[in-house]
């Protein structure tokens, strides 16, 4: 087994008795012990993974398996474990036990994937940089003075360093994608209701959707195959039958058509040095795919909408952490009013208070229908600019980020500048599309991605123009001990 | 100067669902503190709300009673404040469009006048919890059994203009929300709650004076006192050149008051938004067929059909409509003895007021629809005098003889009745023999009093029916007997 | 109304931010030091997001949700088992089975 295998791999390799789950498992807990200072983890229960482990093997051996049984994952520090600790990256939930899985969880447990512990992240998944958890910045693999990217930033940077051969993510302006750009790895945000966001803290319901991170496209399909699907527990869940995604487990992800039109739109050339996505571009072309212009006029203003809209949900999706049936209680207060304001102001971090003030603001009296309103309407523009675009084109390429990963600290001053680093990312996040990003380069030693957007459901025609890429390609399978980049 | 009241009442009436509007957890009352909170009902960290049918089922049935438009589409907005029995910092409820648009009911006043109130709106929304402030010196307890539990707010246009009209409506609402069976209409359990709102203007005004709202009152008889007194407090705030400050006041049931409380918010700003974790609620023309399929008979068609087809006053119509249960006793013992103006007397007079004396529900009299209406039967057929059937009342109350009778099953339950007539001895003496010679032995004891009834005094004929009576025991039929004694002179 | 300063031209850009409003309907503590630099931090955000300004949304129907669906419905069943005890493991002040808060004067409820 080697540290940067895919799920693939070493689903292969668990089948064909190379190694076991306890060793497997043991092999990257003993990893991730020694490798700490990029800061990925918030938990690890050695004991915990390794009893998953065991009954993996045992099912193995009874020819219970899915292509997952036994097989190591990580997840965002935002899904709740049952019996873990879940802390969202919050001071707020440092000691919050869960009383019941995320459906996410349940689903992958249920599959037999074993969890190797709970990642870092930007409290409450607010963040582009990782630098907004209680627990810590995380750290770039590829630069340990560069950001990973957020809010899921533990999880694309332990895929990224090795520590784990993927992890759950989720993404609400591009907490997926960025990271996986930043980080060198294949990132999917899922179309909005594909996956149940059941027990998935909320930031802004939305908004936010749980995805992967995986090592490639292939890994992305197979924990989406397992991670999606109706759930009762969640109302905006979507119930459907896709064949394509029933068959991942067992074939894998299908060949994409021959001959796709890809759009790029040049609002998002603007002003960018994007001279990898040329490269993109001209390897779709030699695949015989067509690449055209399109046009999202509304682009510009997607991040102003997208903040007043992620702003209000999150102001009131936060009012329940008042320090009364869970989570931090300031020591010896005097009145309810003290109560709820020393624990909220004490639990929650700076940005994070921020983006409540925002959405309180947003929603106050009188500002109603200039900001909330009107920031729904432009949602709308931005949806139906997709809607019209992608009537041109079978799935649009973009960048995933303006630039590369950036210093630690180079952007907290600066909130207004470090929003505009999700500038790629909310448009579609806002129009509730599926995206992808991959890697597709190195710009001044750091890894950079190209962004794929498809109309909703059509996550197939991400994976598969990904993994014929990823066949063309091999951005992929570097890794920062390989790199020239690597610090 | 002549000052004139203006009121109107948002109704909160509990939802008799099995589990709560937005999760799985049972809405059983009474069970022990937070032992019926979910991790929906605690909102805790990712949990989300899914939206119970059977609430949004009974909105509109109480939508369609009351002749409202239904939205078929509808939104559920977050109520953004704080308070510890509001565990997720908003309340999920319905804003700008509410599943029940506007209607109207006639509310019947006791002296037969009518009222044409308009409902402004009924929406859905969840109940919060309950917080203890006795139980622990320092601290308020909070128990949030109650959180979650379905509510339709009714809220009227301020169309009352005394407080017995605001009162009336309520319990007409209670009685109609349990003809359609939505509610369990347990004012002591909280299950209907009253906020009032209450103004004052001068005789002739238009305008409206500053109101204040009256919250969380529980009872017909508290609604009614609570709106007098705040009507006489803000006249007296005005004559005495003050002002009414808009405000929230609570009412004190010992020292019959209002007083004010203090503020929630220190301005209220809801910040109203549609919940993002709930789409817009639709509702199918199918399902609204389907409810309107379901429909009881509502107490107005029910109040028409007294009055009209079994020729009861409007009075007797009215009181009889108004509640289901009493509904469903009166129509079981008429349709048992076919009198319904009998029936009608004997529930409104003599079992109303056993029942208020011992306070017992109508579903639980211990003298049954049945019962009432085999007396009715044997009071038609002369076998019981008016007197002989209240003392047999009695004994049936007394006795509470129902369990027997159901104790046998499908037999007959004027058998049983009839046996205790025979035992009690209370039939009524219709052989005419023995009555005149009971009558003739009085006639010769009171030489007096005949010597007058002959003269034509026609008064005294009354004394010697109440000796007759009095000797048999109320067993002889007056009417008969006053045919006897005049035979006889 | 705030709504008109907001849209009326005469009147300066700069909208009127009052923090200690908004972290009090927030249950936040700002302290005098700390409320300049969100002040400053919340008008940069506004200033950001007024550039919604530019865009035409007249005739735009407002998008609530990315999909254009309707709500699920559950059916009416109890199918929660509380565990209260395994809840209150998390709670921080808990007593015969309540939470607990500090005396609320006057109920607000």
């Amino acid at each position: 087994m080697h540290s940067f295998a895919t799920l693939r791999q070493l689903s292969t390799g668990l089948e064909n008795g190379e190694f076991s789950a306890v060793e497997l498992a043991t092999h990257y807990l003993a990893l991730i012990a020694s490798n700490q200072q990029i800061n990925g983890f918030i938990t690890v229960d050695e004991e915990r993974t390794l009893a998953i482990a065991v009954k993996a093997d045992t099912d193995r051996a009874h020819g219970r398996a899915t292509p997952l049984t036994g097989v190591p994952i990580a997840h965002k520090d935002i899904f709740c474990t049952q019996g873990m600790l879940t802390t969202c990256g919050s001071k707020m939930l440092h000691n919050f036990v869960a009383p019941y899985d995320a459906t996410v969880v349940y689903a992958l447990d249920q599959a037999g994937a074993v969890t190797l512990g709970k990642t870092n992240m930007d409290e409450f998944a607010m963040g582009s940089s990782n630098e907004n958890s209680f627990f810590g910045a995380v750290t770039n693999p590829w630069h340990i003075e560069h950001v990973p990217g957020g809010s899921s930033g533990g999880s694309a940077a332990v895929v990224a360093a090795g520590l784990a051969p993927a992890a759950t993510g989720t993404d609400t302006g591009g907490s997926i994608r960025q990271p996986a750009a930043f980080c060198g790895i294949t990132g999917l945000k899922p179309t909005y209701g594909r996956v149940s966001r059941y027990g998935m803290i909320a930031f802004a319901s939305s908004l936010d959707q749980g995805g992967a991170l995986t090592r490639d496209a292939e890994d992305s399909a197979l924990l989406l195959s397992y991670m999606a699907g109706y759930d009762k527990k969640d109302s905006t869940s979507v119930q459907r039958q896709d064949q394509w995604l029933t068959d991942i487990p067992s074939a894998g992800i299908g060949n994409p058509a021959e001959k796709l039109t890809i759009g790029l739109p040049t609002e998002y050339f603007i002003d960018i040095d994007a001279g990898y996505i040329d490269q993109v571009r001209q390897t779709f072309e030699q695949l015989g795919h067509k690449c055209v212009d399109v046009s999202l006029s509304h682009t510009d203003v997607a991040i102003a909408a997208y903040y007043v809209i992620a702003g209000a949900e999150a102001s009131t999706n936060l009012s329940r952490y008042d320090g009364v049936r869970f989570g931090h209680r300031c020591e010896q207060p005097e009145s309810l009013h003290d109560l709820y304001q020393r624990s909220r102001s004490e639990g929650l971090g700076a940005e994070v208070q921020r983006r409540i003030l925002t959405g309180t603001y947003a929603l106050s009296v009188g500002y109603f229908d200039a900001y909330y309103l009107k920031a729904q309407k432009i949602r709308r523009l931005i949806a139906e600019d997709f809607t019209a675009a992608l009537t041109q084109a079978d799935v649009i390429l973009t960048p995933t980020t303006p630039a590369p990963a950036f210093r630690l600290n180079a952007l907290t001053k600066d909130p207004v500048a470090m929003y505009q680093q999700d500038k790629f990312t909310v448009p579609v996040s806002l129009a509730g599309l599926p995206a992808l990003s991959m890697p597709c380069g190195f710009v001044e030693g750091l890894p950079v991605g190209a962004q794929l957007i498809a109309p909703a459901f059509r996550e197939d025609l991400l994976l598969g123009l990904a993994k014929q890429y990823q066949t063309e390609t091999d951005w992929h399978l570097a890794t920062p001990q390989t790199h020239a980049g690597s610090a | 100067m002549n000052w004139q009241s203006v009121i109107g009442l948002e109704l909160h009436v509990q939802l008799a669902t099995q589990s709560k509007i937005f999760s799985g957890a049972s809405t059983t009352f009474g069970a022990p503190p937070n032992s019926q909170a979910c991790a929906v009902d605690l909102g805790l960290p990712g949990v989300l709300p899914v939206l119970n049918q059977q609430a949004v089922v009974m909105a509109i049935k109480f939508g369609l009673a009351i002749g409202a438009k239904i939205n078929l589409n509808s939104i559920f907005d977050r109520k953004n404040y704080f308070y510890p029995d509001l565990p997720k910092g908003y309340q999920i409820s319905q804003f700008e469009t509410p599943i029940v648009g506007a209607g109207n009911i006639l509310v019947h006043m006791a002296d037969g006048s009518t009222r044409d109130i308009r409902i402004t709106r009924a929406h859905l929304e969840e109940d919060a919890g309950k917080s203890i402030h006795d139980l622990f010196p320092g601290q308020t307890a909070i128990d949030l059994n109650r959180t979650g539990t379905p509510l339709l707010e009714i809220v009227s246009e301020p169309d009352f203009r005394t407080a017995s009209e605001a009162a009336t409506y309520f319990r007409q609402v209670h009685g109609l929300v349990r003809y359609l069976k939505i509610c369990d209409g347990n004012l002591a359990q909280g299950s209907m709650r009253c906020d009032a709102n209450v103004s004052v203007r001068p005789v002739g005004q238009e305008a409206l004076g500053e109101r204040t709202e009256i919250k969380n009152i529980n009872s017909f008889r508290f609604v009614e006192r609570a709106i007098e007194y705040e009507i006489e407090r803000q006249i007296d705030v005005l004559e005495n050149g003050g002002i009414i400050e808009r405000e929230t006041r609570l009412y004190d049931e010992i020292k019959d008051e209002t007083r004010s409380m203090r503020s929630k918010e220190l301005s209220e700003d809801y910040r109203y938004f549609p919940d993002p974790d709930l789409l817009p609620l639709q509702v199918s023309e199918s399902l609204l067929t389907q409810i309107k399929q379901s429909m009881p008979e509502l107490p107005e068609a029910r109040r028409n059909r007294y009055h009209k087809d079994l020729e009861l006053s409007q009075y007797d119509a009215t009181w009889l409509s108004a509640d289901p249960d009493v509904a469903e006793y009166f129509e079981v013992a008429m349709k048992h003895c076919g009198n319904a103006k009998t029936t009608a007397n004997w529930v409104m007079g003599e079992l109303s007021a056993h029942l208020n004396r011992y306070d017992v529900p109508i579903e639980q009299a211990p003298v049954s629809a049945v019962q009432l209406g085999v007396l009715i039967q044997r009071l038609d057929d002369q076998t019981l005098s008016s007197k002989t059937a209240k003392t047999l009342f009695e004994a049936l109350w007394a006795n509470s003889p129902q369990s027997d009778t159901d104790a046998l099953g499908d037999s007959d339950p004027s058998t049983a009745i009839d046996a205790q007539i025979q035992t009690l001895g209370l039939k009524q003496i219709s052989n005419s023999g023995e009555l005149e010679s009971i009558i003739d032995t009085i006639l010769a004891d009171h030489p007096q009093q005949l010597e007058q009834l002959r003269n034509g005094k026609d008064k005294v004929l009354g004394f010697f029916v109440g000796q007759v009576m009095k000797l048999t025991q109320g067993k002889a039929n007056p009417a008969q007997v006053n045919d006897i004694i005049r035979a006889k002179i | 109304m705030f709504a008109a300063v907001i849209y009326s031209p005469i009147l300066p850009r700069k909208p009127l931010i009052n923090i200690q409003h908004l972290a009090r309907l927030a249950r936040l503590s700002i302290d005098d030091q700390a409320e300049q630099s969100a002040r400053d931090h919340l008008a940069n955000i506004i200033a950001m997001i007024d550039s919604m300004r530019s865009v035409d949304t007249d005739n735009v129907v407002p998008m609530a949700h990315p999909m254009d669906a309707t709500q699920r419905l559950r059916e009416d069943k109890v199918t929660e088992n509380v565990d209260r005890d395994q809840f209150q493991a998390n709670a921080p002040a808990t007593a015969q089975g309540y939470y607990l808060v500090p005396q609320v004067i006057d109920s607000g409820e």
